[in-house]
């Protein structure tokens, strides 16, 4: 059973991970997007 | 489209909780493998969808090395970014479940290094689209893409031609399996099909923005005083 449970849980550590990383990659841009509008 | 993308991300998430429930609870107690053998409704999807990602992957390098059109770039490296992950879901998935089957969590059996292959292979395209700076980049990495998918069938037909270790596939394999483990199996691949299709679309449009704000960079340091102009 551990086993099972720790595929489970890697599966969704590796989809939230990426997850995150698109969120911290959309965050990045909108102020890039606020500098350049300040410019 | 804007209604569209919270609709689908609804639809994404009762999908993949009723495809857990179902995997879990639901799906019969394999006899030999016991419990161990539901990794195989997380595993199997993951693998098809990867292949899938890269089945468009090359479709759209080769649309991009024929027509250089910047829409099928980004298709593919948008495909390229989601099919590492969910073949990275594989890698993973397979050792946890061969550890206790096999005994062992690692063999170099064809079905797995070719896998292990594929993986590097859109790894080394990422890294190649991430770190270039030269203005071929796109094209460099469509020609990788075109050779890379070519370990596509290998992977997939791999254990027809070779002896090996993997268990056959489940579908025209030649073995039977369960009807209600299959409907399972369908049930996660829709739910994860799914899970891709919203990470590629949330990706391709930060990608149309992020290629939009280095333009507009590119211009306003022409124009700035002190430019190059």
């Amino acid at each position: 059973m551990n086993f099972l449970y720790a595929a489970y849980a890697a599966t969704w550590i590796i989809h939230i991970t990426y997850l995150a990383t698109l969120v911290r990659r959309y965050n990045r841009l909108r102020k890039e997007i606020e500098d350049l509008k300040k410019n | 489209m804007k209604k569209a993308f919270p609709v689908l991300a609804i639809l994404t998430a009762i999908l993949l909780s009723y495809a857990l429930y179902e995997a879990l609870v639901v799906a019969p107690t394999e006899q030999t493998m016991g419990d161990v053998q539901r990794i195989f409704y997380y595993h199997v999807p993951s693998a098809w969808t990867a292949f899938l990602l890269f089945l468009i992957n090359f479709i759209a390098s080769v649309v991009y090395l024929i027509r250089r059109n910047p829409a099928a770039d980004i298709v593919a490296l948008v495909t390229a970014e989601v099919g590492v992950v969910f073949c990275t879901v594989v890698l993973v998935t397979g050792p946890l479940w061969a550890r206790p089957v096999w005994g062992i969590w690692w063999t170099w059996d064809i079905r797995l290094t070719s896998t292990l292959v594929l993986w590097l292979i859109y790894i080394s395209y990422l890294m190649l689209r991430r770190f270039s700076t030269s203005g071929q980049t796109p094209v460099l990495a469509a020609a990788l893409a075109v050779f890379g998918a070519l370990d596509v069938p290998l992977v997939y037909f791999s254990i027809w031609i070779f002896r090996t270790q993997h268990p056959q596939p489940v579908i025209g394999g030649g073995g039977s399996i369960d009807p209600v483990m299959l409907h399972i199996l369908l049930i996660n691949w829709a739910a994860f099909l799914c899970l891709a299709t919203l990470m590629c679309w949330s990706r391709y449009r930060l990608e149309i923005v992020q290629r939009e704000v280095e333009d507009t960079q590119a211009q306003e340091s022409l124009v700035a005083p002190g430019g190059s102009r």
